[in-house]
C-alpha cells in the first residue's frame, strides 16, 4: 500500500516553492531531492547530529524529523539563504560565513551548514551569548573535524561584530 | 520508511472520529521526534499517520489562577518562550529544556514525551512531582488520569483505542512552593537520563515543609511517584537530616536495571544524590533558607 502523493507549498529563503511528495518524505528529502537545495546535509537521519538543521517558521529544527507534508504553508530557511545574492557580483556572505572562514571553523564542511543555521538562530534570539550559552545551544550539532573550539570563537566574534554594527 | 497516508484533521471531533475508524494502528504525530525515528527504524509501521498539530485544543498554552493547561501539541520551544510558566514551574521548564537539543525542542512536545513513555523521559518525573493530570479524549468523552498512572510500562500508556491525549493540567503553584528537576547524563547534553529526579515542595512562613511530591525517572520500568521521599521532607525544616532521609527513601524506591548507561548499583546511589539536590533546589526556590 503506497501513500498518495501530496501537494505541498511553502516558502524557502523567501522564494515560493511547491512539490509533490510522498507522505513519508521528510523535509530534508524534499529540500535535497526535489528542490535540489543540497546545502542541507543528512548526517544521521535520527535528529542526533544537526547536519540537517533548517529554520521552520523561525524555529530551529532538524529537517530529517519533519515530514514534508507537515510544512504546507510554512516559511523555511536553509543555508542557501544566508548569503545575499545580487546579480552577477559575488554573493555577500553572511557575517557568520565570513567568520567561519576567518577562524577556520570548518575542515570537511559537512557539519557547517547545520552549524551556520543553528548559530544564526541563536544570534537571532540572543545577540550577546556567553561561550557557555553558545556551546549549549549548539550541542545538537556534531563536528568530527574541528573539535568545536574554532566554531565557538567564530560565533562569539560574529556576535560581537553584529552587535557593533547595530 | 514504510509508506503511510498522512492526515491533518483540524478539529477534535474530526480526529476522534478518524481514530474511531482508523483503529489502533493509526500513528499520532505531534513533534515527530520520536515517531519519525521509530518509523525509519521499522519499530512502528502505522498505515495512517494523523498529525494533531492543527487541533486547537492540543495547541492550548494557558496559565492562570487555575493552573497550567499545556496542550499535547505544544512544543518545548514554545513552552520555553513563556517566562510566566518558567517562573511558576521552573522544574518542569528545566525538564522540557533538557530534552535532546535546541533542534529537537523546536518540535518535541511534553505531551509526546509523556505518550512515548520512555522510562527515562525527562518531563514525566517533573510532571508527577507537580501533581499533573493527563486529559484524554475519546468517542465516549473526556477522562483524566494522574500522570503517574498514565504510563503503564516502557513505551506503553493508558490510552484506549480511539483516544488521544489532549492536554496536561498542572495545579496552580501555591505560595512558597517550587519544583526542580535534575538528571544525570554522562555527557552535558544530547543524552538520555541515567537517573532523573523531580521534586516539588511547599513551605510555610518559617521555612518548614508542609507539602511535597517527588518522582524518580530511569530507575524502573516507568517513572515512580515516591511518597516516602515526600514524607521524609514534610513536617519540619528541610535540613541535612531530612535530606538524608529523603535520599535514603529514593535509594529504597529505585529498582533500576543495569544497562549500557549505568549499573543498577550506580543508579540507585545517584537516585539518592539527585533527590537530595533537587529537593535542596526546590526548597531554595520556594523561599527557604539553605
Amino acid at each position: 500500500m503506497s501513500g498518495r502523493k501530496l501537494h505541498v507549498s511553502f516558502t524557502v529563503n523567501g522564494e515560493p516553492a511547491e512539490v509533490l511528495c510522498e507522505p513519508q518524505q521528510t523535509l530534508l528529502d524534499v529540500l535535497r531531492d526535489e528542490l535540489r537545495l543540497t546545502g542541507t546535509k543528512e548526517g544521521c537521519a535520527t535528529g542526533d547530529c544537526g547536519a540537517c538543521s533548517v529554520t521552520l517558521d523561525g524555529t530551529l529544527v532538524c529537517s530529517c524529523l519533519v515530514l514534508a507534508a507537515e510544512t504546507d504553508g510554512s516559511t523555511i530557511g536553509t543555508v542557501e539563504g544566508l548569503a545575499v545574492h545580487s546579480g552577477e557580483e559575488a554573493p555577500e556572505l553572511h557575517p557568520l560565513q565570513r567568520k567561519f572562514l576567518e577562524h577556520a571553523a570548518l575542515q570537511c564542511g559537512i557539519c557547517t551548514p547545520g552549524f551556520l543555521i543553528a548559530a544564526g538562530s541563536l544570534l537571532e534570539h540572543n545577540p550577546d551569548p556567553s561561550e557557555a550559552e553558545i556551546r549549549y545551544w549548539l550541542s545538537g550539532n556534531l563536528c568530527r573535524c574541528t573539535g568545536y573550539d574554532k566554531i565557538v570563537r567564530a560565533v562569539l566574534d560574529t556576535a560581537a561584530e553584529m552587535r557593533a554594527a547595530t | 520508511m514504510h509508506p503511510f497516508t498522512y492526515e491533518a484533521p483540524t478539529s477534535l471531533d474530526a480526529v476522534l472520529s478518524r481514530l474511531g475508524s482508523a483503529g489502533p494502528r493509526a500513528g499520532l504525530l505531534a513533534g515527530g521526534t520520536d515517531l519519525l525515528v521509530q518509523l525509519r527504524g521499522g519499530r512502528a509501521a502505522p498505515p495512517v499517520v494523523i498529525d494533531v498539530k492543527k487541533i486547537p485544543e492540543l495547541r492550548r498554552l494557558e496559565l492562570d489562577d487555575s493552573g497550567l493547561r499545556l496542550g499535547a501539541a505544544v512544543s518545548c520551544w514554545e513552552l520555553s518562550r513563556r517566562d510566566d510558566v518558567r517562573s511558576a514551574y521552573p522544574g518542569l521548564m528545566e525538564a522540557a529544556e533538557l530534552i535532546g537539543s535546541m533542534q529537537i525542542q523546536g518540535r518535541a512536545t511534553v505531551g509526546g514525551n509523556l505518550c512515548n513513555a520512555s522510562p527515562a523521559a525527562d518531563t514525566i518525573p517533573a510532571l508527577i512531582a507537580l501533581g499533573a493530570r493527563a486529559v484524554l479524549a475519546g468517542a465516549d468523552g473526556e477522562r483524566q488520569l494522574p500522570v503517574e498512572e498514565f504510563v503503564t510500562g516502557p513505551g506503553h500508556n493508558a490510552l484506549r483505542p480511539g483516544e488521544l491525549l489532549v492536554e496536561l493540567r498542572v495545579p496552580p503553584a501555591a505560595e512558597r512552593s517550587a519544583d526542580a528537576y535534575l538528571r544525570f547524563t554522562p555527557r552535558a547534553e544530547m543524552d538520555i537520563a541515567v537517573v532523573g529526579a523531580g521534586v516539588s515542595v511547599t513551605l510555610d512562613a518559617s521555612g518548614g515543609c508542609t507539602a511535597a511530591r517527588a518522582a524518580l525517572g530511569a530507575v524502573a520500568e516507568r517513572a515512580l511517584l515516591v511518597p516516602e521521599i515526600a514524607e521524609a521532607l514534610i513536617g519540619g525544616p528541610v535540613d541535612a537530616e531530612a535530606l538524608e532521609r529523603a535520599a535514603a527513601a529514593a535509594r529504597a524506591a529505585a529498582r533500576p536495571i543495569s544497562d549500557k548507561r549505568g549499573t543498577a548499583d550506580y543508579r540507585t546511589r545517584l537516585a539518592g544524590v539527585l533527590t537530595r539536590r533537587a529537593a535542596t533546589c526546590a526548597v531554595q526556590r520556594a523561599g527557604g533558607a539553605q
